[in-house]
């Protein structure tokens, strides 16, 4: 018994000071962000090197934008709904809130490469001009993201399956799958903002 | 199925090329050999390759960064002799095809596989120790950074013998990088090289930050860190906020090579100065990555071995978070021609010299550590001293060309290519090897041969002077970089010299391996030994355990007083160990394969994609996410050290040290 109790306080001093692995989950996310950033720039330098091809405001749909935004900001409250069961330790549900935030998520993807092989088909790829160039660039690392996101989010459904408890680690995952799917939540409004928005008006 | 591999693609017909592969298989072969004749394979996987220790790891970075320092000289002595010899009608022994791989080549290995590597070796052993901490933040990432890093190195070896090299340059600038100008394989090495060690190196960046933010010993305030660990703090920052846009810059660069986009290309509305601000909005920075660790490694031994406490600590501090932030704003200073008009050009200048201001309040501080302090020249400190005189005009000469308009005299040329050499040989590489002398006996517990040392130093010392101040004078006489050939009876005897100082750099590295061998050979002879752990008498934590370090550091988490907290304690005779414990179960993490397999299936992914074998890069990437998720489900990640396997460990080198005391 005594030995166990030795056990179970060097584990708490240890968790106390020793796992800052959602800190260090987040200042990686601060290096992502400078990836974002720098694309952004990038975009900004080449938006109107349009080399006689097509232009956002020729290319863009808005009513097709509207509803893939829509599916990402409602994927984000779906995972808050989520992490507020994963609190309450209510393991069906948590796995049910990231099933359908996967799927919306799935749907924003879907949507995503829909209007790029619109694009593609009318003559507007990547290959087309520096903005095109740009623009696919900065879209689809943001789309890459999610895609990852996706995956991320089925291993942990299956990872949550046959647990009967969340222990400490998987929370720990849950919370920064929770960063990351907000964060990439925030790209997007300023995707949609600046490449978008700006593009059109 | 081997996409654009061929057999042509081995260069049989460069004898060069064959002899090397010889010569690398023969040395291969010989150390696969061996490791089998001693059955030594277990120990090998179980022990180093799968260590998420963080010594461990450290020493494996210093392993692959001599690798890479003898690959980086090998080509620096053939081009220094390739311009020796080609001369007026000599058209030398390298064609512009070889030649251009051999300086682009040089430039990558240097930066990224020696310097980066061997900075993110100190890192790992010393910063750990030095705040107290039984390892970093994440050890796994850690391995993992580090075979990111082994096999990018590895991917720039296998170029030399399968395709060939980038002819771009260290940072292959496009329009030339691009298809339209390179359709070979060589700038698409060079990219995946630099995307897969730059994972790496990211990892590395958050993974010091965190352990430095959050795994500080209790009592270790910001202003009571010791020196080195500031640096490693600063340059963790600079990493993180720089290295996304050397990812982005060099992955814009492949989408215009693998999908034919226009982010830099001539056509298409590219724009190549776009490069060159990003490339050069890491570069910069990057220069300050690898220098202030050298600071940081000159603030722990320059006070070790003058006996008195460092000069201004507080001002060091600051003067490192001054550099940091300012290595930001100086970027232009790179490409004064790029032609951004004259008030863009001076800030740009103006920020560049400002920079000089910080960087001489850390020289003083050094000067004023050792004035009236009892120096002891030990060849560490040799490489200190040199270090000061060397890196003073290597940053006079940068001063001189932050004026924009002498830059447009000096842009380019051989004065450009002295100045930055004299700054990392004089800085960085001074700093890194003044750092191993400094460390070793902690590494291993026995110190490094001090005559070979010496030699050693002497003759890198001298070496350099004759290699790089005759390109001071070359640039002035209008040479430019990168030429493979000349007619200027002018420039002749100034490339002899420098020929002859390339020879003493080599003499130089043949005194470091010297050193090396003798060292090891006399590790056993008690005046080598270092029993105490506390060899230099020196001021901070890392000191106060054995040498080498058991797996956790230490028994006990040292509380800290002071700035110099071992120092303090010992002068006001507290046991930082506790000696006798109680000790309590120490909890650590296991080895793991995940590192490994993750770094292998990104060389194959980076192979793959390089010759266009896209089967196989498909099988890559799926490799790689096997691995992370297989790595994700595994619970079975740490074990205990029991309490009484620490008392023994401790009881045994508290013996040593009554041993040392009772002598």
């Amino acid at each position: 018994m005594a030995h166990d109790t030795t056990l179970s306080d060097a584990h708490a001093e240890h968790e106390h000071h020793e796992l800052p692995t959602v800190f260090g989950f987040w200042v990686y996310l601060m290096t992502d962000c400078i990836i974002f950033g720098s694309l952004f720039a990038v975009f900004a330098v080449l938006r109107n090197q349009f080399a006689g091809g097509p232009t956002g405001k020729e290319l863009f749909e808005l009513s097709g934008l509207a509803l893939e935004t829509a599916l990402l900001l409602v994927s984000s409250i779906t995972y808050g709904f989520g992490m507020i069961a994963a609190h309450k330790g209510e393991i069906k549900s948590v796995q049910m809130w990231l099933g359908v935030t996967f799927l919306l998520g799935l749907g924003f993807v879907f949507l995503e490469l829909k209007e790029f092989s619109h694009m593609i088909a009318e003559g507007a790829g990547p290959d087309r001009s520096a903005f095109l160039s740009a623009f696919f660039t900065l879209v689809s690392t943001h789309g890459l993201h999610v895609s990852c996101g996706l995956v991320w989010i089925i291993v942990m459904i299956v990872q949550l399956s046959g647990v009967t408890a969340i222990n400490e680690r998987t929370m720990n995952k849950l919370t920064m799958l929770s960063l990351f799917w907000h964060f990439l939540d925030i790209v997007w409004i300023c995707v949609f903002t600046y490449v978008y928005l700006a593009s059109m008006i | 199925m081997l996409g654009r591999l061929s057999f042509a693609d081995i260069p049989l017909d460069v004898p060069i090329l064959v002899g090397t592969f010889l010569g690398v298989a023969v040395m291969g072969i010989a150390v696969l050999g061996l490791v089998t004749y001693y059955g030594k394979w277990g120990y090998l996987w179980k022990e180093w390759l799968t260590s998420v220790d963080h010594k461990r790891l450290a020493v494996m970075y210093v392993v692959v960064a001599l690798l890479a320092l003898v690959r980086g000289f090998a080509d620096a002595i053939m081009m220094r002799t390739q311009l020796a010899l080609a001369y007026a009608g000599n058209p030398g022994y390298l064609p512009p095809h070889h030649y251009d791989q051999i300086f682009s080549a040089h430039g990558t290995i240097m930066i990224f596989f020696m310097a980066m590597a061997f900075m993110t070796a100190l890192f790992n052993f010393v910063v750990p120790l030095q705040i107290g901490a039984r390892d970093v933040a994440f050890p796994f990432l850690n391995n993992l950074s580090f075979w990111m890093t082994a096999v990018a190195f590895a991917l720039v070896n296998v170029s030399l013998f399968i395709g060939e090299f980038s002819q771009c340059g260290w940072l292959a600038y496009p329009p030339l990088s691009e298809t339209q100008f390179s359709p070979g394989v060589g700038v698409d090495y060079y990219i995946w090289a630099i995307q897969i060690s730059g994972v790496g190196t990211l990892l590395t960046g958050v993974n010091f930050f965190v352990t430095i933010v959050k795994m500080r010993a209790p009592g270790m305030t910001w202003m009571k860190m010791p020196v080195f660990t500031w640096t490693a703090f600063c340059s963790s920052v600079l990493i993180m906020v720089s290295f996304p846009v050397l990812t982005v810059a060099v992955a814009l660069l492949g989408l215009d090579r693998y999908f034919g986009m226009h982010f830099f290309t001539n056509d298409g509305g590219g724009n190549q100065m776009l490069y060159l601000n990003m490339i050069w909005a890491w570069g910069h920075p990057e220069v300050y990555i690898l220098v202030i660790p050298a600071f940081g490694v000159f603030s722990e031994v320059v006070p070790a071995f003058s006996r008195k406490p460092l000069f201004g600590y507080a001002t060091m501090v600051y003067a490192t978070c001054a550099i940091m932030v300012l290595s930001f704003v100086v970027w232009v200073h790179h490409f004064f021609t790029m032609g951004a008009g004259a008030d863009v050009n001076a800030f740009f200048g103006i920020a560049t010299m400002i920079i000089s201001i910080p960087t001489g309040v850390k020289l003083f501080n050094w000067l004023f550590t050792m004035y009236k302090g009892r120096v002891e020249f030990h060849a560490t400190m040799y490489w200190a001293i040199g270090f000061m005189i060397t890196f003073t005009i290597g940053g006079m000469t940068g001063v001189m060309m932050a004026i924009p308009a002498a830059d447009f005299v000096l842009h380019n040329s051989l004065f450009l290519i002295a100045h930055f050499h004299n700054v990392i040989i004089g800085g960085v590489y001074f700093g890194y090897i003044c750092g191993m002398n400094f460390w070793f006996p902690k590494v291993f517990g026995f110190k490094l041969n001090e005559a070979w040392g010496k030699r050693a130093f002497w003759c890198w010392f001298v070496g350099f002077y004759f290699a790089f101040v005759p390109l001071y004078v070359l640039g002035f006489e209008g040479m430019t970089r990168r030429l493979n050939h000349y007619d200027n009876a002018q420039w002749h005897p100034w490339l002899l010299i420098a020929e002859v100082g390339a020879v003493m750099i080599m003499f130089g590295i043949v005194c470091q391996v010297t050193q090396l061998y003798v060292s090891v050979r006399d590790m056993k002879l008690a005046e080598n030994r270092d029993e105490t752990g506390d060899p230099w008498n020196a001021r901070s934590l890392e000191w106060s355990t054995s040498s080498p370090p058991p797996p956790y550091n230490f028994a006990i988490v040292p509380h800290v007083h002071e700035l110099d907290a071992f120092m303090h304690d010992k002068e006001n005779g507290i046991d930082t160990r506790q000696a006798g414990g109680p000790y309590q179960p120490i909890h650590m993490p296991k080895n793991t394969v995940a590192g490994f397999f993750v770094g292998a299936f990104s060389f194959v992914l980076g192979f793959a994609a390089i010759w266009y074998i896209w089967w196989l890069a498909v099988i890559a990437l799926v490799g790689i996410f096997a691995t992370v998720i297989a790595r994700s489900a595994n619970q079975d990640v740490d074990y205990y050290i029991p309490a009484e396997e620490v008392a023994r460990i401790e009881n045994e080198h508290t013996r040593k040290l009554m041993a040392q005391a009772a002598e």
